[in-house]
């Protein structure tokens, strides 16, 4: 075994010890009085909640753990057959039939009820009903943060003050009133700070993509990098540590020239190099994986690892302003971003990573990433002169993954992709 | 009794050999909630122009009103708007609310299967030229595809004013209040930008007094509508708050002024043994009036809804001295109605409608919403419970705004209606 297969095990090899030990605490909560918040991904204000010694719980993430182990089908139906629309975000409706089904976390053990629900609006309306039915789930606080929309691609001092002001006067209370504890703006600045040095790394190693063979896959391996930091773990210590060891990892893989790893271990020849817009499918990711790698596709861009915050775009949290930077973080997220940014990153990333075509993987739940990709996809095109592609699934119902049906459309692509490269046409 | 059904169903699911349009399905069924009064008689003519304003998607009225003022007017989606502000400053507040029934050419190939009918017709309006009269058009903070068709507009139509309003949820005046108010500042710094009169205050006021004696006409109609709905039929009713949507406001007022003397001078107007219901989640996208026909002639009188709410959703009158930009922003933050597109802090969910029901003495809910639409289906347990814990009787189903075929609507809604006349019977 190579050097970097040892630094590669220890760097996943500290994910998973972070995520048991986080989901260990949890289940102990009621026994050590740790306080726990649930809130969401985009705009989650992680280190605030663990300067307050307050873990975070992510239904999202548990709802895509959910979807991976195979149990979204059965909790999707549970949430249905107790009158939740067919029409509307299996995430929401997958926490629901978790809850009802005994709360049991990714890791086998129960999950705490919330001592608050920390309802960051942030780029998806979905939240706002998420917890609207969480709280009668629960019957506990819930403090909203409302986070204005970036409408005119840009962010203004008055929707910055909006959101520091809410913070100030609604947030921090609600969470002093949950854990029993003072605000200590030393400890958020610490946080921080060590959030911003996470940050960096990701950056470094997400941008790795742009070396030719690509070191990573930045969607299908991406997911697994933002782990930590889209989720419970920014602003500690272990999140430092882990991204300087997948740092560490990437940089031998680039030295040894090597491509990413796939489910099959190494990737072979590096035949296209795609931009991905849109969340992964769950349920059957590792399939779903396979359609790339087998035809020796690596993913050099997505924006879904994005939705945690849009890092690469030179956002880094900033302890000189603890509350305007949570507030800067919140509002820069992706689905935050309005349709024209979106769209320039799209290009952008398919000239910078120097891509074959973009690849839109429209999910049915979600009306945030969704509604709006069809003339994304036709602006990307028209601006890149780059054939793009477009398939349907969904996150967690495996009602919505056809794999025959992804797969066609999927060679069609890669087929059209090779046809304008030889001149052959293209569209 | 509770709950006739889990409303998983999905409107005009079913066939049947009548077209679409008009009364879909309903002719089998006696014509009922002073329908037959209707289309004849003053009222009938009122009907009849406000029906002609709304399928006029090509929106003549709006055209010439721009010939004859030379105003901008501008279009705004669902749910609300501060139209006060557009008045003041000379522009003409322009309501869309999708293409109805129009044959979809273009609006298919920008929207997935599984996304509401509302933004394709939207674009397919604004994309064979409808709209064209439009010197701008408002997207509210209602939901992600509103929200993204805002940028989509800015992308399809680069030179016209899009703004994406993004109504506060905080509803503390130091916080939302100040931020609404920054919001609403900048769109009147907009529109004065694109040629409109600078904001001021004394116009400011008159424009809260107009659209206040609006809305105290539309919440008196409402009132005749719970107390005698055989009088003011909600498919009349929705078609007259409809041409609200285009018309200059000081227009709108005259015509309920008029529709209403009309409707209680016709003699013709007589009580039905019909059930009481509140219609409820049809909010952005409109239902089909065929559809509101169909619950009708189903043996439904229809005595509250949230359709056309724009008109509705500040509950009484907003202040009409002092500040009048504050005054809109204490408005909003203080007396607008709960609504599935805000977060509601206080109330328990549902207890609004549930509220809504007593007063209008209804017997029954039906839910009717948009197929794929978030809001309204993510609240939707939430208000059902509500509901049942109130024992209120409900029902649900869904549509889509270009649904021709009622059939299992009007089953669906005959049903719970005689369900509900017998329960009302038994209790008797
Ligand atoms: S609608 Fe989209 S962003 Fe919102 S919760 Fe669902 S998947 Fe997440
Ligand atoms: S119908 Fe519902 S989902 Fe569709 S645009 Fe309107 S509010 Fe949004």
């Amino acid at each position: 075994m190579s050097e970097a297969q040892v630094r590669k095990d220890r760097s996943q090899e500290r994910q998973k010890q972070m995520i048991a030990e986080h989901y260990r605490r949890l289940a102990r909560c009621g026994e050590t009085g740790e306080k726990n918040v649930y809130t969401y991904v985009p705009g989650n204000l992680t280190e605030l909640m663990r300067s307050f010694h307050a873990l975070p719980v992510l239904p999202e993430i548990n709802a895509l753990q959910s979807g991976m182990r195979g149990k979204s089908r059965d909790y999707i139906a549970a949430a249905e057959r107790d009158g939740h629309s067919e029409d509307v975000c299996t995430y929401v409706k997958c926490d629901i039939g978790m809850k009802r089904s005994g709360n049991v976390g990714p890791t086998g053990e129960r999950l705490p009820d919330p001592d608050l629900l920390l309802l960051s609006y942030t780029g998806c309306f979905t939240f706002l009903k998420w917890f609207e039915l969480l709280r009668e789930e629960y019957d506990c606080p819930v403090v909203m943060l409302h986070v204005p929309y970036q409408g005119d691609g840009v962010i203004t001092d008055a929707m910055r003050k909006y959101v520091v002001d809410q913070l100030r006067e609604k947030v921090i209370p609600a969470l002093e009133k949950a854990t029993g504890r003072a605000y200590d703006e030393d400890l958020l600045r610490e946080n921080l700070a060590r959030s911003a040095k996470a940050e960096d790394d990701l950056v470094w190693v997400l941008q790795s993509a742009r070396n030719r063979p690509s070191p990573i896959d930045a969607y299908f391996g991406g997911v697994y990098y933002i782990g930590p930091i889209f989720s419970a773990f920014r602003g500690t210590e272990d999140a430092v540590l882990y991204y300087r060891e997948l740092r560490e990892e990437i940089e031998e893989r680039l030295r040894l020239g090597k491509g990413p790893v796939t489910p099959d271990g190494d990737m072979g020849e590096e035949r296209f190099r795609v931009v991905v817009e849109g969340p992964p499918n769950w349920t059957s990711f590792r399939e779903f994986w396979k359609m790339f790698s087998d035809e020796g596709a690596v993913v050099v861009a997505s924006t879904y690892t994005k939705v945690g915050g849009t890092y690469d775009l030179g956002f880094r949290h900033d302890p000189s302003r603890p509350l305007e930077t949570l507030a800067e973080y919140c509002m820069g997220c992706y689905t935050n971003l309005n349709l024209p940014s979106r769209v320039d990153l799209l290009a952008r990333y398919v000239e910078e990573y120097a891509a074959d075509g973009l690849l839109v993987n429209s999910v049915k739940s979600c009306n945030s990433f969704s509604a709006g990709q069809l003339l994304m996809l036709r602006e990307v095109e028209k601006r890149t002169g780059k054939p793009a592609g477009f398939i349907e699934s969904d996150l967690v119902d495996p009602r919505y993954f056809s794999a025959a049906n992804i797969k066609n459309r999927l060679e069609s692509w890669f087929q059209m992709i090779e046809q304008k490269r030889s001149g052959g046409g293209g569209r | 009794m509770t709950g006739g059904g889990r409303g998983h169903g999905r409107g005009g699911d079913g066939s049947c050999g009548c077209g679409p349009g008009e009364g879909g399905c309903g002719s089998a069924a006696p014509a009922a909630a002073g329908e037959a009064a209707a289309g004849a008689g003053a009222a009938g003519a009122v009907v009849a122009r406000c029906t002609a304003l709304m399928q006029d998607l090509r929106l003549g009225s709006v055209r010439a009103w721009k010939e004859r003022t030379g105003g901008l007017a501008v279009g705004y989606m669902p749910v609300y708007v501060p139209r006060e502000v557009l008045h003041a400053q000379g522009v003409l507040p322009v309501g869309i609310a999708g293409g109805g029934e129009m044959e979809i050419i273009r609006g298919d190939a920008y929207y997935q299967s599984y996304i509401c009918h509302i933004p394709r017709s939207t674009v397919e309006l604004g994309l064979d030229g409808s709209l064209d009269c439009l010197d701008g058009m408002l997207f509210p903070a209602i939901c992600d595809v509103i929200r993204n068709l805002s940028g989509m507009w800015k992308m399809l139509f680069p030179g016209k004013l899009v703004r994406y309003m993004d109504v506060p949820q905080d509803f503390d005046p130091s916080m939302g209040g100040v931020f609404w108010r920054h919001e609403i500042r900048s769109l009147a710094e907009d529109l004065a930008a694109r040629g409109a009169r600078p904001l001021e205050d004394g116009a400011l006021r008159d424009s809260i007094r107009a659209y206040n004696a609006n809305r105290r006409r539309i919440r008196d109609l409402m009132e005749l509508r719970r107390r005698e709905p055989w009088k003011v039929p909600t498919h009349e009713l929705y078609v007259v708050l409809r041409a609200g949507l285009v018309l200059p406001v000081e227009e709108h007022t005259a015509l309920l002024d008029e529709y209403r003397e009309a409707a209680l001078a016709d003699p013709d107007r007589r009580p039905l043994d019909q059930a009481r219901v509140v219609v409820t989640g049809s909010f952005c996208e409109q239902p089909p009036l065929g559809l509101i026909k169909t619950l009708e002639r189903a043996g439904c009188y229809i005595v509250d809804d949230d359709f056309v709410q724009v008109h509705r959703w500040l509950k009484g009158d907003v202040r009409e001295d002092g500040d009048p930009v504050e005054n809109l922003v204490r408005a909003f933050l203080e007396d607008s109605i709960a609504h599935p597109t805000r977060w509601i802090d206080r109330d328990r969910k549902g207890e609004e409608l549930v509220a809504r029901v007593r007063e209008s003495r209804a017997e029954g809910v039906l839910f009717c919403a948009a197929s794929f639409c978030d809001p309204a289906l993510l609240d939707q347990p939430m208000i059902v419970a509500a509901v049942e814990r109130a024992g209120i009787p409900w029902t649900g189903f869904k549509f889509s705004e270009n649904t021709g075929q009622f059939q299992v609507i009007r089953e669906q809604a005959g049903t719970f209606a005689d369900s509900i006349k017998l329960w009302t019977g038994a209790q008797a």
